[in-house]
């Protein structure tokens, strides 16, 4: 189960390994953390946000490691993609190395490449892919399309979107 | 009833397309109290001219049988500048690079006090304002639907049946070559290059077609609309644009498996003005085939409307030269 986390850190030195210690104790798998160096919570702690895989009944003893080491849980929840978007993308597909760029985007724990659909025609022929995409909310799929957008403008590939979607 | 001389400049498809509505609509335009008298019809090879009505069946005739209407070697624009009459229909050509004869046809139908309906993208693209100012300078109308999207109203639906309404955007499909080239590549899982041979045989793309599929067209209309329905001062350097021809089989292909069709969008809105191919949800308005049109346009009151019809064809684009001319003429 994928979950989000927001933790609220003390404003010390060594707080993070205090949060990030309890996970692999419960042998959780850490996706992604969002750290706010700038930012302060009204506590004066420092908010962080980080997206786990875990199994369910690991969770409660997860929360009370962190707890103990005194990190404050805030906020648990499943980790749910509730957009999703479809792309096609058209060129010489398999030497851009799109397993690279399939990973920058799982890689930003928001945003996951869910379907890949492929054709290769011939050597020398354009290839063709379609690319799903389910993210977290609207503002990670702009996210995502932007990693395409980049791997498209650098290997001149023709990035067919929705209508309606800008990227 | 009101006599309405009118000169009709360039005498391809469009120009005969209009002269054949104006026949078999005489008695129709005479219920409006509408007397349309054509007073000079020209090509590039001269005119015939008869202040007293030309016989326009004749002038379709000799056209179809010699290849030309002229009787005297006198050119458009002289017409224009020496003829009295009210209205000039300019059907010449389209030139994106200089505006072409339109451009001097037009400027000198305006300068001249004359209304001016047009089916010619180029002028609008290159010289919008300057004609708009030279039209109102004169106190002279000017009306050019056909210039986007052939019978299909577009500018006339948000000037008059949609007015006081704000638009907020308008996507469409505005090149009928475009549209059909994919719907056939998807229809026989064959390639670009394929089709594209394929329309040009039939007729429906142009020997050279990369005014088409470059997706120029349908930025020059987006130009068009962007200044008369937004009140831009756009060009065609504002415009992004990505053509079709990189598309293959497969990718259209994988696009229906998933529900879509991939089609030629042009958009425009205040912030942007914007050609590519898209995925279009094959239930959405915009998925029409074969060589169709079709723009939605979404307003501030009345949401989104879209409307669908022939882009081109020489009737079809004559009846929105048709529907102007009524315009003009019977509001006053
Ligand atoms: N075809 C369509 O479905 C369609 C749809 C919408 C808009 N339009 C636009 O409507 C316009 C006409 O299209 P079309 O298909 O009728 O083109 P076309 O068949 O090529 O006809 C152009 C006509 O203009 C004449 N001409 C050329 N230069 C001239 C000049 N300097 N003075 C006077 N006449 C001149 C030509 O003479 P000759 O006959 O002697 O060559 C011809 O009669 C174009 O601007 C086009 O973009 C076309």
């Amino acid at each position: 189960m994928r979950i989000s986390m927001d933790l609220e850190l003390k404003d010390v030195p060594g707080q993070m390994l205090l949060a990030l210690q309890p996970l692999s104790e419960c042998r959780a798998n850490l996706i992604t953390v969002v750290h706010h160096h700038q930012k302060r919570t009204p506590r004066n702690t420092m908010p962080v946000q980080l997206v786990l895989e875990t199994k369910p009944e690991n969770l409660e003893l997860l929360k009370a490691r962190l707890e103990a080491n005194g990190v404050r849980v805030v906020r648990v929840g499943e980790h749910r993609f509730r957009e999703s978007i479809s792309v096609v993308l058209i060129g010489h597909v398999i030497h851009t190395g799109i397993q690279d760029t399939i990973n920058r985007i799982d890689k930003t724990g928001f945003a996951e490449v869910v379907d890949l659909s492929l054709s290769m025609p011939g050597i020398e022929m354009p290839s063709s892919a379609l690319i799903k995409i389910d993210a977290v909310g609207k503002e990670e799929i702009q996210q995502a399309l932007a990693i395409l957008k980049d791997v498209s403008a650098k290997k001149d590939l023709l990035m067919v979107l929705p209508i309606g979607i800008q990227a | 009833m009101k006599t309405i001389c009118t000169s009709i400049i360039g005498f391809g498809a469009i120009g005969q397309g209009v002269a054949e509505v104006l026949l078999s609509k005489k008695e129709y335009l005479e219920s409006l109290d509408l007397d349309v008298r054509v007073i000079a019809v020209v090509d590039s090879r001269g005119a015939t001219i008869d202040p007293a009505g030309v016989d326009l069946a004749a002038c379709l005739t000799r056209k179809r049988e010699t290849g030309t209407v002229a009787l005297e070697k006198i050119s458009g624009l002289e017409v224009i500048k020496t003829l009295d009459h009210e209205l000039v229909i300019e059907t010449t050509p389209t030139n994106i690079e200089t505006g072409g004869a339109g451009l001097l046809n037009m400027m000198a139908a305006f300068e001249t006090g004359k209304d001016v309906v047009t089916s010619n993208k180029g002028p609008l693209t290159l010289k919008y304002r300057e004609l708009q100012k030279a039209a109102k300078a004169s106190g002279s109308k000017f009306r050019f639907e056909a210039t986007v999207g052939g019978s299909m109203p577009v500018i006339n639906l948000v000037n008059e049946v949609l007015a006081g309404n704000e638009v907020r955007s308008i996507k469409g499909i505005l090149n009928g070559t475009c549209n059909y080239i994919l719907s056939r590549m998807l229809e026989e899982k064959a390639s670009y290059t394929d089709i594209l041979a394929e329309s040009m045989e039939l007729g429906i793309a142009e020997t050279d077609p990369s005014y088409d599929v470059e997706g120029i067209d349908t930025a020059c209309k987006l130009v068009i609309l962007a200044n008369a329905l937004f009140g831009l001062e756009a060009t065609y350097k504002d415009v992004e644009v990505t053509g079709i021809t990189k598309i293959t089989p497969d990718a259209l292909e994988m696009a229906r498996e998933n529900g879509y069709v991939i089609k030629l969008i042009g958009e425009v809105s205040r912030e942007r003005l914007l050609v590519a191919p898209r995925l279009v949800p094959i239930n959405h308005p915009l998925a029409v085939g074969g060589t169709l049109n079709v723009a939605s346009v979404e307003t501030e009151l009345a949401g989104e409307i879209t409307v669908t019809g022939k882009g081109a064809g020489p009737i079809e684009t004559a009846s929105a030269v048709l529907s102007d001319l009524i315009s003009i003429y019977r509001e006053c």
